[in-house]
């Protein structure tokens, strides 16, 4: 990898974007295969499932601070102003846009910094009926946590994502949780009241 | 070259982080999009943030209106397409890619306001 590869990627992708296309159904079951297969890889890779879930975290973390450029590009939304309007336009734009799924949101506390998304099926592990065997603390879409983290840190807002049930578990639904750390507040002056 | 450039990007970095913060404390109201522009009498300044602190910025001259559409372009049609998506492309530095500049270029010289006499 060097300078020397980025031209030819240049002419990739400014072939790419002269011939493209919409994105089709079909690319969904590529996406999920894909995974499947990097997950797949990833547990023959590392002994430990904690390995595994850390290291998809920190791949989705990469991904999470590229998509988000995507995202605002694409949706053009406004700035935020609370943490509950932020965990909604996760799920109800990005979700919807990326995965074509929409979770519900709740709100877990009264101070209105953690939330959860509840998926009734997670998209990425469509095709796996269980985890294998011996790999029971395998959180398989550990991805997804890392690219909500990713994206968020790069909009300066903080958080702490795991998942806190998983259907692939034997739970009934899967469920995100997204803990926003509280950043020191700025002092804001206002001219007049 | 390098280091005459180096220079006027600290000092513009600086002086949009005061002019944003400036606007923000001195605002009446709720600000909706923020600092959007300043002129001189011999120029406009042209500025677009984004959540992610990306900034886009154009000096125009004086009879050139809002450009927030154009600069928007830039950033999700050129920077997001051609630096983002591009694994090779590292971000937080200068930007390498000759096809970015090259489209950036052309794109500004396609602008119905860009004057091939001012070079």
């Amino acid at each position: 990898m060097g300078v020397s590869d980025t031209p030819t990627l240049d002419k990739h992708l400014s072939r790419q974007q002269e011939t493209r296309t919409p994105v089709v159904a079909k690319n969904k079951d590529l996406l999920i295969l894909t995974y499947g297969a990097l997950v797949a890889q990833l547990c023959k890779d590392y002994e430990k499932e904690e390995d595994v879930n850390k290291y998809l975290d920190k791949m989705g973390y990469g991904i999470g601070t590229r998509l988000v450029e995507d995202f605002l590009a694409r949706s053009s939304l406004r700035r935020c102003h609370s943490y509950s309007e932020v965990t909604h336009i996760i799920a109800e734009v990005a979700f919807k846009m990326y995965l074509g799924v929409t979770p519900s949101v709740t709100c877990k506390n009264s101070s209105r910094n953690e939330f959860s998304l509840i998926l009734d099926k997670t998209p990425l592990s469509e095709f796996v009926e269980m985890l294998p065997a011996g790999r029971s603390s395998l959180c398989y879409c550990s991805l997804l946590c890392g690219i909500i983290r990713g994206a968020l840190e790069m909009v300066h807002l903080a958080a702490d994502v795991t998942f806190l049930q998983d259907k692939l578990k034997g739970d009934s639904v899967t469920e995100i949780g997204i803990t926003f750390l509280k950043q020191p507040e700025e002092k804001k002056y206002r001219w007049k009241q | 070259m390098e280091c005459v450039y180096t220079t006027e990007f600290k000092l513009m970095y600086g002086m949009l982080f005061s002019i944003r913060s400036f606007v923000s404390k001195m605002s009446p109201l709720d600000m909706k999009d923020g600092f959007l522009a300043f002129q001189t009498s011999r120029y406009k300044l042209h500025y677009y943030e984004t959540p992610t602190g990306i900034k886009v910025v154009m000096n125009t001259d004086l009879g050139v209106g809002p450009i927030r559409d154009v600069l928007h372009h830039i950033y999700s049609a050129l920077y997001v397409e051609l630096v983002v998506k591009n694994p090779l492309c590292p971000l937080g530095q200068t930007v390498q890619s000759e096809l970015f500049r090259s489209r950036l270029d052309s794109y500004v010289r396609s602008l119905s306001f860009f004057s091939a006499r001012a070079g």
